[in-house]
């Protein structure tokens, strides 16, 4: 082992983070274990609809449990680091304000901004950690000829989290390893399994860690009940794309653009969410073929591979999580439109599509990609 | 890799002599209390001669001891073994969870529960109390020494207020058992709580001082040990760990020992304050225990010092941990007014029997290393230097 270093690892608990801890353990590193409390699974317990005890769960006492046992099967000291405030403010609170407002938030975007790549970047370094490693798949390499760092999508194609990470800025790249970069997910199991993780086969989180059972109605609802605050009224009028009011609907945050089901009026035709109007709490619904657009703007655009849009470029657009980049074309919007100043966050970004793609939701975040690599990204506005 | 460990109000290590005196009741001397026979009986005796020197330090008598399983349990005893719904309680806003939390549960219960509030150097205020008493006001709990800031509650001011208002008096004295002396007639206690892993017996075993005459409903029902009061088999080697351990306590009083470690946690305090900017001590002016203090250092995360003090070999601690192992805002040191930002900047230094002056000077040179790079890589350090 020529170059022992200082790692932090993000660990989780599940089978990826794990792995990574026990690799870059095997690699002879100092390595040292680092799990973030964000969230105290049992305070809406009790409240309607929300389950009385979570397992399995991110930031559950059985993760941290799985975490700790890891640390102490391979050796490396471990620590619990209390997040909690920020995580509220910065990710639980923005997630119901967006829904509030019509829009369908990614609150895995703004944890790994504001806490993930962040306040745990920034400990690790306080306590000696030369860089932080962490499970996504994700690769992120030095490029000399740009004199960028760069965030490229995994070997793993079926894992790619590239489109969480769009909001990582050069300095923090900087500071971040993603070591399963270049493995799939089988090969991480296996290697768990060879390491002698007894989590090995876990299975995989799918929903938001915070909403159990991924009913994010439901959470809403306890979650406002318990701050004490009441649930705003943003109940308002169904009305088709040509304008025509055809029933009443129960609050704004219930819907989510392409939704069919849940609308509450039966027509003759199949009838889809096109819109969400916050500001008149109108639900604009209308055939399938109102779901296709070809153009959507960003904003709070973070620029990765090039350090400012210059020139339109082509690259291909990830509009979700499971969405199959579509070509496209991106340009900066004409800066007299932007109120403020010079920071590149406050520039928007028009995104047009050779292809009109179904049910740009706002909310959701627009990831440029070229080839391989992530141009940068912004939020659907 | 160094180690040096200064959390002694989270544990301490079992002095030798004490692991000595309680060796041969794992082995040897296995017999159960309440036995007839011959192994029995050298167990029984074992337990009263503990009981006599626990007696001892509290300035009790060996018929008021009770044995537990910990403070926790001696806490909760007092308090649930005496008050029933209906009733009114009297206690602070920064007792131990042991003691705050029963509160909790016997409002569920049905009882009133009064939180007194402490000023800014973590000090009740004797009249506080007085004005919260009620007619059904059944108890009043009170903890002697506070585990985060030292800070020695007025409890014979409190115990005074107790005995005009014919009420019950329990306090708290886990974090004093073992620092500061310790009369169970002066302070007008009927209660009193001690824990034998915070003065060097070891995990798994505690008392309750039960005056005479203070009728408690047991938490445990079973056979009738410790006079009904607590079933369940004694832990003959604790109890002989915590009896040795009370004796050495008050060798220790005679020998000057507290005298020492005040010393030791003054060096901790003048040594930070000469060296680091922006520090201060939480409690200051405030009576102590000789072995506690709680400093904040501006601008930093208390929880990411622990962390890289750890790493380089200082056991230290800050707040109070959750069940996950993460750190929980201090109730305590938010009770005095501090603000969030300093509550979360705040870390103790807690000295136990076996500490040295070279382990405070060990500490120290990493202490002031530790929160210069912390503060060099903090936001809020950064902003706080732009802004002036």
């Amino acid at each position: 082992m020529p170059n022992p270093r200082t790692l932090a690892v993000a660990m989780s608990g599940g089978v990826d983070s794990s792995t990574v801890a026990a690799m870059l353990r095997a690699e002879g590193h100092n390595v040292i274990g680092l799990t973030m409390q964000l969230w105290n699974q049992r305070r809406l317990a009790g409240h309607e609809g929300m389950p009385e005890s979570v397992h399995g769960r991110c930031c559950s006492l059985d993760d941290v449990y799985d975490a700790r046992r890891v640390a102490e099967h391979i050796g490396i000291p471990y620590y619990v680091v209390n997040h909690e405030e920020r995580f509220e403010r910065e990710v639980v609170r923005p997630f119901v304000q967006e829904y509030l407002s019509g829009r369908t938030p990614i609150p895995c975007s703004l944890c790994n901004n504001h806490l993930k790549f962040d306040q745990l970047l920034i400990v690790a370094r306080q306590i000696g950690a030369e860089q932080v490693a962490t499970g996504h798949y994700a690769r992120v390499e030095f490029d000399e000829a740009r004199g960028r760092w760069l965030l490229m999508r995994p070997a793993d194609r079926r894992k790619d989290q590239t489109y969480f990470l769009f909001g990582l800025t050069q300095e923090q790249l900087s500071y971040t390893l993603f070591p399963l970069g270049n493995m799939t997910k089988p090969e991480v199991r296996e290697l768990a399994r060879q390491h002698g993780l007894a989590l090995a086969e876990k299975p995989d989180s799918q929903e938001i860690c915070f909403v159990p059972g991924g009913d994010y109605k439901r959470f809403i609802d306890a979650y406002l009940a318990d701050r004490g605050d009441a649930l705003p009224d943003t109940a308002g009028e169904l009305v088709t794309t040509s304008g025509e009011v055809i029933g009443e609907h129960g609050g704004i945050h219930n819907f989510t653009v392409g939704q069919r089901k849940g609308l509450g009026v039966a027509t003759g035709s199949p009838l889809y969410v096109i819109q969400i109007s916050g500001a008149d709490k109108q639900v604009i619904v209308g055939g399938e073929e109102s779901l296709y657009s070809r153009t959507l703007r960003v904003s709070r655009v973070n620029l990765i591979a090039v350090d400012e849009l210059r020139e339109p470029m082509r690259v291909s657009v990830k509009i979700r999580h499971r969405h199959e980049p579509a070509a496209a074309v991106i340009e900066k919007i004409d800066s007299a439109v932007t109120t403020h100043s010079g920071e590149s966050g406050d520039a928007e970004i028009l995104v047009t599509f050779d292809q009109p793609q179904r049910a740009i939701t706002p909310g959701q975040a627009a990831v440029f990609y070229d080839g391989d690599i992530v141009v940068g990204g912004g939020w659907i506005v | 890799m160094r180690r040096v460990y200064l959390d002694n109000n989270a544990t301490t290590p079992v002095l030798p002599e004490v692991f000595e005196a309680m060796r041969p009741y794992f082995g040897e001397r296995f017999g159960n209390a309440s036995s007839i026979h011959h192994h029995g009986q050298e167990s029984r005796a074992a337990v009263e001669r503990a009981r006599e020197s626990v007696a001892a330090l509290l300035g009790s008598r060996a018929s008021e001891i009770v044995f537990t399983s910990g403070g926790t349990e001696a806490d909760n005893l007092a308090l649930a073994g005496l008050v029933t719904a209906g009733d009114h309680v009297i206690t602070s806003s920064i007792e131990h969870h042991a003691v705050l939390n029963t509160g909790r549960h016997l409002e569920e219960a049905g009882c009133d529960v009064t939180y007194v509030p402490v000023d800014g150097r973590g000090l009740v205020d004797p009249d506080d109390v007085r004005r919260a008493l009620r007619p059904n006001t059944k108890l009043i709990s009170m903890m002697m020494a506070n585990n985060e800031t030292g800070v020695l509650q007025p409890v014979e001011e409190v115990g005074k207020v107790a005995a005009e208002a014919d009420v019950f008096f329990h306090t708290d004295a886990v974090q004093a058992a073992g620092k500061v002396p310790i009369d169970v007639t002066r302070i007008g206690c009927d209660l009193l709580s001690i824990s034998g892993h915070k003065m060097h017996a070891p995990q798994g075993i505690g008392a309750l001082h039960v005056r005479q005459g203070t009728r408690i409903q047991p938490l445990l029902y079973g056979g009738r040990h410790e006079r009904s009061r607590r079933a369940g088999t004694e832990n003959v080697p604790g109890i002989v760990a915590l009896g040795k351990a009370a004796d050495l306590a008050v060798q220790g009083f005679e020998h000057g020992d507290d005298k020492n470690t005040a010393a030791l946690r003054d060096r901790v305090e003048s040594g930070i304050l000469a060296q680091v900017d922006e520090a201060g001590v939480n409690g200051d002016g405030a009576p102590r225990v000789p072995n506690t203090t709680s400093v904040y250092f501006d601008h930093i995360d208390g929880e990411a010092l622990v962390i890289a003090l750890d790493l380089k070999g200082l056991a230290i601690s800050t707040g109070s941990a959750c069940s996950s192992g993460a750190i929980e805002p201090s109730h305590v040191l938010t009770a005095m007014g501090l603000r969030a930002d300093r509550a979360r900047a705040s870390i103790r230094f807690s000295m136990g029997k076996q500490s040295t002056v070279e382990d405070v000077d060990f500490a120290l040179a990493l202490v002031v290393e530790a929160v210069a790079r912390l503060r060099e890589l903090s936001p809020l350090y950064k902003k706080a230097a732009i802004s002036n």
